[in-house]
C-alpha cells in the first residue's frame, strides 16, 4: 500500500485555495493541515509544504512580496534547504519567486488580462520529485487563472535552467507545440530549483481532479509526491 | 526628509502595460511617440535629516521590498 503523506497548505491573508488544495490531497488519500503564515514553524513529520493560489496581502506593491516576509516563510526556507520537497501554485509559484526559492519572477501578463480557462500544457522535464508519473512530452489539460503568470528569467538564467532540466512545464497547443498565453519566456508555465525539491507553476492541478469538471490530469501530478 | 523612488521594469524587459499605453496614444492620433514605459513612484517620509542615512536606508528598502531586482530598477532621490 503506498504510503500516506502529510501535506502542510500554508494559509496567507487573500490565499483562496487552500481548501481545493486541501481537497486535492485528501482525495488522493493524504492527510493534509492549514498553517497559518504567522506560524514560525511548520508541523512536525511532514512531506509536503504547498503554497497555495489566491492573492496574498492583496497582491500589493507585487503578488507575492509581502507574503515573503511572513514568519512561516523561514521555516519554509530551512525545510527547503534540508532537502524537504515544496510546491508552488499559481500565487504560491509568485512568493517562491519573490522569496528567492526558485529563479526568475512573474510579470502582468503581456496582454494585461486576468486569464482564466482550461490550458494545455507540456512536460518538458519528469526526472523529479513532482512530474515522475507524467511521461515526458505529454500533453496536459489543466486550467489556469492568473494576472500575473508571465515567466521572465534572463538568457543566461534561462540557460541554466534548460542544462539542469529544470523547465517543468511549458504552454502548448493540443499537439504540444508552444504556444504564447501570457508572455512567459518560452512559454514557461513551470520551474523547480536547481536541487529540484522546490517546485512552482501558474496552473492549478488541484482544480483538475475529475473529469466531470473537464480535466484529470491533475491527478497524476500531485501523485508525483508519493514516489 | 522624503525619499522619492521610482521603480521600473529593466531595460530588455517588456513592460506590457507601456506597450499598450504607447498603443492607444498611437491611436488617439498622437505621433513620433518613441517609447512609453509605466513605473510605479513610491513616497518614504523620513524622521531623519542625516541623507547619506536617508539614502542608505532607503537603497536597503528598494533592495529588500520595494523594488523585484530580477526585473525592475529604481531610482531614489531623498528631498
Amino acid at each position: 500500500m503506498q504510503k500516506s503523506l502529510k501535506v502542510a497548505v500554508l494559509r496567507f491573508p487573500g490565499t483562496n485555495c487552500e481548501f481545493d488544495t486541501q481537497y486535492a490531497f485528501e482525495k488522493l488519500g493524504h492527510e493534509t493541515v492549514l498553517v497559518w503564515h504567522e506560524n514560525k514553524s511548520l508541523p512536525e513529520d511532514i512531506d509536503l509544504v504547498v503554497v497555495p493560489g489566491g492573492f496574498s496581502y492583496g497582491d500589493y506593491l507585487r503578488s507575492g512580496a509581502i507574503a515573503r516576509f511572513s514568519p512561516v516563510m523561514e521555516a519554509v526556507k530551512a525545510y527547503a534547504e534540508q532537502g524537504g520537497n515544496v510546491l508552488g501554485i499559481c500565487n504560491g509559484f509568485q512568493i517562491l519567486t519573490e522569496a528567492g526559492l526558485l529563479p526568475g519572477a512573474l510579470k502582468r501578463n503581456n496582454n494585461l488580462h486576468f486569464i482564466s480557462k482550461h490550458q494545455t500544457l507540456k512536460v518538458v522535464n519528469n526526472d523529479n520529485a513532482f512530474l515522475n508519473r507524467c511521461e515526458k512530452d505529454e500533453v496536459l489539460n489543466i486550467p489556469i487563472a492568473h494576472a500575473d503568470g508571465n515567466y521572465y528569467i534572463d538568457d543566461e538564467g534561462l540557460a541554466e535552467l534548460e542544462a539542469n532540466g529544470q523547465v517543468l512545464l511549458r504552454y502548448c497547443d493540443a499537439e504540444g507545440n508552444p504556444v504564447v498565453v501570457n508572455g512567459s519566456v518560452t512559454s514557461i508555465a513551470g520551474v523547480c530549483n536547481a536541487k529540484k525539491n522546490v517546485f512552482g507553476l501558474m496552473p492549478h492541478p488541484e482544480r483538475a481532479l475529475e473529469a466531470i469538471l473537464g480535466s484529470e490530469d491533475g491527478v497524476k501530478m500531485l501523485k508525483g509526491f508519493e514516489a | 526628509m522624503t525619499a522619492i523612488v521610482n521603480v521600473f521594469l529593466k531595460e530588455g524587459v517588456l513592460d506590457p502595460q507601456g506597450k499598450a499605453a504607447h498603443h492607444a496614444l498611437d491611436s488617439l492620433g498622437f505621433k513620433g511617440v518613441k517609447d512609453v514605459r509605466i513605473g510605479k513612484q513610491i513616497v518614504i517620509e523620513l524622521d531623519t535629516d542625516d541623507r547619506s542615512k536617508a539614502e542608505a536606508e532607503v537603497k536597503e528598502m528598494c533592495e529588500t521590498l520595494l523594488a523585484n531586482t530580477v526585473i525592475e530598477d529604481y531610482t531614489i532621490e531623498i528631498h
